[in-house]
């Protein structure tokens, strides 16, 4: 995976909450069986709303999304991380994500950056003031510079440790294989397995 | 040794390697159930670094989100829902990955496929690349959704590498009054702690109210967990989970059993042991609770208003309330019993077992449904749909004019052709509120099967005490 140390680009206001990741991208796209292709399917429902955020052409490009607490809840789909990356969307920042948007966003080298809501507040004032101004999220500093704002943010260290060398998570499991074996040995014999079924 | 909770008990069980200096743990997954939406780049990555699945006999696969409920002896018609369904049959024969197709005695919703094969235990972790597998932890397991990045890695490895939940124990104390529900139950839960209360949180569900319901009531408490934020929910298993499990197909046997047994009967939270967090229901005081908004954790009372958001007090919950009932066209102080619907959906990993379709039956027994109401119900398994069968569930539905379906995730989230229309309103017994969740501009109002029921003979949102109203006025 390639290393991310920071990304930088056009801060993107979304004033909403609550941003479940059926609207960042619907069910009806979730048919397909490729990993990319998806930025004609993000917020495609809200996209069809000419004053949508996302048809400013400022974002033309993507960039940095600033968005309303409780960014990325309710369904599992990793499509909703492919879709803002295929648009362009290097990093989210939000008070709060869902746990699953999240975990998915660290796998696949979107920024999912948490900050207090106070700082979500003044990004967002300052890029009214602003349209257009430049988003910095800094991984190794761990903080967002945009303006005169400057503030941290959370991330976990393993998920910045292994973005800023670009590692793989499997590569990294199975270099525990002896382990994983010795675990196997040890499970109870009332564990079920699928293969081959057991008859009633 | 120091008191634990369940839920650390569960994670103890299953480390492989323990993280340190803020590394998370590496977690060994029992069981991996695998659908055709969240799979197929899963198993391309596979192919891709040349890794086999580690444990084809610890995954089993079944088709569901896309799957039709009427002709399902024909070819799905719709292109890219033949070709994901067929890539999953590729996928599991190529990797030697068990499968439950369409028209297969076990095929059917994940959720509901696991328990009922008896591949879910107490004591197991079981993942699924889907944000409801968090209904399996109804055993006393610790189950969650996972993303499409995960789904590959636990094919790979059998294994995740995941910092421990945080615990929140959530206690429901007393007695159901008549006509409320374990779906009531959740839809207050919800409502109380937000949907990102449990972010971060593995859910204990504890107390009388929980201990007293069926598996089937406890899977549709656990299975709505996610809509809280929580990725787990779990409750502690007793003699209700093991006779629910006892003699099923992939049930232990003989010395086996004995063995879980054992190992089952220390599950439970240790006196003393500590949560992060706790919340307390009365479940004394608790009435069918539905939704009016377009998130679960916006809901009320069946027997309240819709709110005002000119009284809310938290900016964020105001602008969402306000778009909120915009979008389902509704306006504050509207009786929620006075919302009329176009479609009854009766389905989806929330509520489609057994138990879910005998209660609807016994409601809608002998009524004729509302007019120019469509009622849709959809089975959550090919067996379960036998077994109602069997007890004539499926007479009932058809006599009282309402649709009796084959298996499926169907109208819960549109996947398939059974979707609301543009502007089109439902009282759905499934888990999501979202906008256009059930087709591009559909109003839901999520319900219990009760709810439904009253809601399908009636037309409005309604209570069964406002059918037997009725009956006695009449």
């Amino acid at each position: 995976m390639e290393k991310i140390t920071t990304v930088e680009g056009p801060g993107i206001p979304l004033h909403q909450s609550n941003v479940d990741t059926d609207q960042i991208i619907p069910a009806e796209f979730l048919k397909r069986v490729t990993k990319t292709g998806y930025d004609d399917a993000l917020f495609y429902a809200w996209r069809q709303d000419p004053n949508f955020v996302l048809n400013n052409e400022l974002y033309a490009n993507g960039g940095v999304l600033v968005a309303g607490p409780d960014f990325g809840i309710g369904s599992s789909r990793e499509h909703a991380v492919w879709a803002l990356k295929d648009f362009g969307v290097t990093a989210v920042i939000s008070a709060r994500f869902g746990d699953i948007f999240r975990s998915n966003a660290g796998k696949q080298g979107l920024l999912a950056a948490k900050v207090r809501e106070d700082v979500v507040e003044s990004l967002w004032a300052e890029i009214a003031k602003n349209p257009g101004i430049a988003i910095r999220v800094d991984l190794e500093a761990r903080d967002i510079r945009c303006g005169d704002i400057v503030a941290p943010f959370e991330v976990d260290d393993y998920t910045r440790w292994r973005l800023m060398e670009g590692l793989d998570d499997i590569d990294l499991s199975l270099q525990q294989a002896d382990a994983i074996e010795r675990f196997e040995q040890s499970r109870g014999s009332w564990r079920p397995t699928t293969l081959p079924a057991r008859s009633a | 040794m120091a008191p634990r909770t369940l839920a650390q008990k569960l994670w103890d069980d299953h480390i492989v390697a323990r993280g340190s200096n803020g590394e998370p743990d590496l977690l060994y997954i029992d069981l991996h159930l695998v659908h055709e939406v969240t799979s197929p780049q899963a198993f391309d990555g596979l192919r891709v670094a040349g890794r086999p699945v580690r444990r084809p006999d610890l995954t089993i696969a079944t088709e569901d989100h896309n799957t039709p409920t009427l002709n399902i002896d024909k070819p799905i018609e719709e292109p890219t829902s033949r070709i994901q369904i067929e890539t999953l049959r590729k996928n599991c024969e190529e990797f030697g990955v068990r499968l439950h197709s369409l028209g297969d005695i076990e095929q059917g919703i994940v959720h509901v496929v696991g328990p009922q094969l008896g591949l879910t235990m107490p004591g197991m972790t079981v993942v699924c690349g889907d944000s409801h597998t968090s209904t399996h932890g109804a055993f006393g397991a610790m189950a969650f959704g996972i993303g499409t990045s995960e789904v590959e890695h636990v094919l790979a490895t059998q294994t995740l590498p995941l910092k421990p939940f945080k615990t929140m124990a959530i206690t429901v104390e007393g007695e159901l009054n008549p006509g409320v529900s374990a779906k009531d139950i959740i839809l207050a839960i919800i409502a109380k702690i937000g949907t990102g209360g449990g972010q971060g949180y593995v859910l204990e569900y504890r107390g009388s109210a929980i201990r007293s319901l069926s598996m089937d009531g406890r899977m549709t408490i656990c299975n709505m967990s996610i809509e809280a934020g929580a990725r787990a929910g779990i409750v502690a298993p007793d003699q209700t989970t093991f006779d629910y499990v006892k003699g099923r197909p992939h049930a232990p046997q003989g010395a086996a059993w004995d063995e879980a047994m054992e190992h089952w009967s220390t599950l439970h939270t240790d006196e003393g042991a500590v949560f992060d967090a706790e919340v307390f229901l009365d479940a004394n005081t608790l009435e069918p609770f539905v939704t009016w908004g377009t998130n679960p954790g916006q809901g009320v009372s069946l027997s309240d208003v819709v709110p005002d958001p000119a009284a809310m007090t938290d900016e964020h919950e105001k602008a969402a309330a306000l778009r909120a009932l915009e979008y389902m066209d509704l306006v504050p102080g509207t009786r929620m019993k006075d919302i009329p619907v176009d479609t009854v959906f009766m389905g989806s990993c929330t509520n489609s077992r057994l138990d879910d379709l005998r209660t609807f039956a016994s409601i809608i027994k002998g009524h004729t449904k509302a007019e120019g109401v469509r009622v849709m119900v959809v089975p959550g398994s090919a067996r379960v749909r036998l077994e109602a069968e069997a007890e004539g569930i499926d007479k009932i539905v058809e006599d009282f004019g309402g649709e009796w379906r084959f298996a499926g995730c169907s109208m819960c989230l549109g996947m398939n052709p059974d979707q609301l229309a543009p502007g089109e309103r439902a009282a759905s017994t499934s888990n999501r509120n979202f906008e256009g969740r059930q087709g591009k501009g559909g109003r839901t109002h999520l319900v219990s099967p009760m709810v439904a029921a009253a809601t399908a003979i009636r037309g409005t949102l309604s209570s069964p005490s406002d059918v037997s109203a009725e009956m006695v006025g009449a």
